[in-house]
């Protein structure tokens, strides 16, 4: 069977969506979830096929997929289709909240920016050469601005002007590094691409290979959201709309990770530059205890979530260091499962923000009792991100701790369990209180009018689905999937 | 090995110079119009030392990347300002700083020698790069310069300039070690530079909007209680 043109049509059917948005007002959210829905099966059987065939190619080696970028893709796609299907109740109801009398949501400018968004996070995975990696993980912040800024009000605005500020300076200093590996890979006469990298790595001069890892470092970091350069984070997911959170959230950030986990082996087998697994530890581990204290005195439900998202990424990135020649698993099972669970949370997030008409968790109590569909989402989804089982999460993160232990690696994992530990106990308290505290009827009285869009709760049951089903059992196929794509950041030997 | 004459490698390392007196200038001009006057003659240098390098190393790929500058940076990006922004920047009004200008002048320094000092381990190992001891370190120091001038500034347009003299350093160190970018690889870095300063334009033409300036200095609003 003819695959070349896969990877092509998973970013053409969003495009395609993105100009019949623009096109056609009234029908742009239909348009989208269809677009959506459409790249979600081309993604899965592109992952099909590079699980039982290897990886895919097409265009002439413009596109490459193999099975860690294909792992990636599975969460990107999933979570543009629920969120394109969120959206559409979500911002009615939304506008709704917040004014009255207020026209129509902007669905012509939502859908085509949603489109074109997830299309240039669905370029990382898919495109071979490193520079067009760096243009679309550019570009990622250029069409998602104007979506964390949707609201148009002064503090979106203020959101979005830091998101880019800081994100932009990030890519301009990868930008360099991103250059010099591929003068590193050309000079050893090699493609830019993860293979050629590979295959040059052990040829390439260590200073140079080291000065472009530690740009990307920094400069991915910011994307990543890497303490210190976190601080855009909780600002964006405050402010933008819950839809816009789920993709920012659960697969935007990891866009940037995703870079910095696949230079780890080049780094590796480079034999002048020695325990590069020490830079991810340390840049891991600084992060994740950070977002662990500030989850303890977080006073609003979105940025709790967003400081979340800042402890998962420097768990996936100390879980790469500790798992350094040894078993990756835990770390591509954790980045594949945090961009269903993340999503998931942010849709709760966004529906408990439109009952009470606050994010603020001191204001919001009783959940359950106002709505329990959304009260009980939002305890699950909590739950499932603090890595409590049955959920993926928790899989994920046992691994990563046993992989540690057993290799012993006392301090770092020591340190990790801490941190986890602490961020556990900090958002399974503001849970509670949100979920299970007394309804205060004096103030924030749910607006009679506003009524729970039922196209949003269908896409958060929808997304509760790989939540709860991959904590327990994942299909064969994707457990090879797994497996085959830890295998690309191991280093043995 | 490719060998140049002298002659090249000094009038290299002249535009070089030009180049980080222009960068200097982008970041302590007190004016608006200044600011975006002074990053047009840093993109004019960078043209002017992609032709050096173009010449010196027989490479057409860097005529292309001489073309792609002038007219992105040189033309494109002051004709979106002054759509977006038009009344800051033209209205001749002065740039508000975290810094004065002396202490900015001794970060800048500062800088200037991380960034000499982190590429010093690589310029040995560059063998037959003849360009590369000029604009390497000239790049990253640009790089590091303009991350100073978006930290420094308070004003958006200052902000977004300090963004373009980052992508104008990252492109200067680059045109020295590698001119064999693919062409699709070229031609997405032609159209994304056009592309980042519109939606920052219409980011700006919104905050100007929403709150009647520009300032994000003012724009403080969102942090932990």
């Amino acid at each position: 069977m003819n695959t070349e043109w896969l990877p092509a049509l998973i970013l053409l059917v969003p495009l395609c969506g993105a100009l019949l948005a623009l096109a056609n007002r009234r029908s742009a959210p239909y348009f989208s979830v269809l677009a959506a829905f459409i790249t979600l099966l081309l993604a899965i059987s592109a992952a099909w096929q590079v699980e039982a065939h290897g990886p895919l190619s097409g265009s002439d080696g413009l596109f490459y997929l193999d099975a860690l970028g294909a792992l990636y893709l599975l969460p990107v796609s999933f979570v543009y289709f629920t969120s394109s299907l969120y959206a559409i109740g979500y911002l009615w109801a939304r506008q709704q909240e917040q004014a009255k009398d207020a026209a129509e949501p902007r669905y012509r400018q939502y859908f085509p920016l949603m489109n074109v968004f997830a299309l240039v996070i669905l370029a990382v995975p898919l495109v071979a050469n490193l520079a067009l990696m760096w243009i679309a993980i550019e570009l990622t912040t250029v069409f998602s601005a104007f979506l964390v800024a949707y609201e148009d009000r002064a503090e979106a605005l203020e959101a979005a002007w830091k998101y880019v500020a800081l994100t932009s300076m990030g890519a301009m200093i990868a930008l360099l590094g991103v250059l010099m590996l591929y003068y590193g890979t050309h000079a050893a006469g090699q493609a830019p691409t993860w293979d050629g990298l590979l295959k040059a790595a052990p040829h390439m001069s260590a200073p140079l290979l080291l000065l472009a890892f530690v740009l990307w470092l920094i400069g991915f970091g910011a994307k990543t959201g890497l303490v210190p350069m976190h601080t855009w984070l909780p600002d964006a997911h405050s402010q933008a709309p819950a839809s816009v959170c789920a993709v920012l959230s659960g697969v935007e950030t990891s866009a940037a990770l995703y870079m910095l986990l696949r230079i780890y082996p080049a780094l590796a087998v480079n034999p002048g530059i020695h325990d590069p697994a020490a830079w991810y530890m340390t840049a891991g581990l600084i992060t994740v205890g950070s977002a662990a204290f500030m989850l303890i005195q977080v006073h609003d439900f979105k940025r709790m979530f967003a400081y979340s998202t800042i402890e998962h990424m420097g768990i996936i990135l100390t879980a790469c260091g500790i798992g350094a020649a040894v078993h990756e698993q835990g770390t591509v099972y954790q980045l594949f499962a945090h961009g269903f669970t993340k999503s998931f949370c942010f849709f709760a997030a966004g529906l408990a923000g439109i009952i009470f008409g606050t994010q603020e968790i001191a204001k919001v109590r009783g959940l359950i009792s106002r709505a329990p569909a959304v009260g009980w989402a939002l305890i699950l989804g909590t739950l499932a991100i603090a890595g409590a089982p049955p959920f993926a999460l928790f899989l994920s993160e046992f691994e990563i701790l046993d992989t540690g232990y057993s290799n012993g690696q006392y301090l770092p994992t020591g340190l990790l369990t801490a941190f986890i530990v602490i961020a556990f106990i900090a958002l399974a308290y503001q849970a509670t209180r949100i979920a299970f505290g007394t309804p205060d009827t004096a103030q924030n009285e749910p607006s009679p009018a506003i009524k729970i869009p039922r196209s949003s709760l269908a896409a958060m049951a929808i997304a509760f689905i790989p939540v709860l089903v991959f904590g327990f059992y994942l299909p064969p196929p994707l457990t090879h999937l797994v497996h085959e794509a830890a295998q690309l950041l191991e280093v043995q030997g | 090995m490719i060998t140049v004459s002298p002659i090249m490698l000094s009038i290299a390392g002249s535009v070089a110079a030009l180049f980080v007196v222009f960068g200097l200038g982008v970041m302590v001009s007190r004016q608006m119009l200044a600011s975006l006057r002074f990053f047009m003659g840093q993109s004019i240098a960078l043209t002017l030392s992609a032709l050096v390098l173009a010449d010196a190393l027989h490479t057409v790929n860097l005529l292309w990347v001489a073309l792609i500058t002038f007219v992105t940076k040189v033309i494109a990006v002051p004709l979106v300002l002054r759509w977006a922004a038009g009344e800051e920047v033209y209205g001749r009004r002065e740039v508000d700083q975290a810094l004065g200008i002396p202490a900015s002048v001794l970060v800048a320094a500062v800088f200037a020698l991380v960034g000499w000092f982190a590429v010093a381990p690589v310029l040995p190992t560059l063998h037959g790069v003849p360009f590369a001891v000029i604009n390497l370190p000239t790049g990253l120091i640009m790089v590091l310069w303009g991350a100073f001038t978006v930290a420094l500034r308070r004003e958006s347009v200052a902000q977004m300039m300090g963004l373009l003299i980052m992508e104008n350093g990252a492109f200067f160190g680059s045109i020295a070690i590698v001119h064999n970018l693919t062409v699709i690889a070229e031609i997405a870095a032609a159209v994304d530079v056009p592309i980042v300063a519109l939606v920052i334009g219409l980011l700006i033409r919104s905050i100007r909007r929403v709150t009647g300036s520009t300032r994000v200095g003012t724009l403080d609003k969102l942090h932990e209680h």
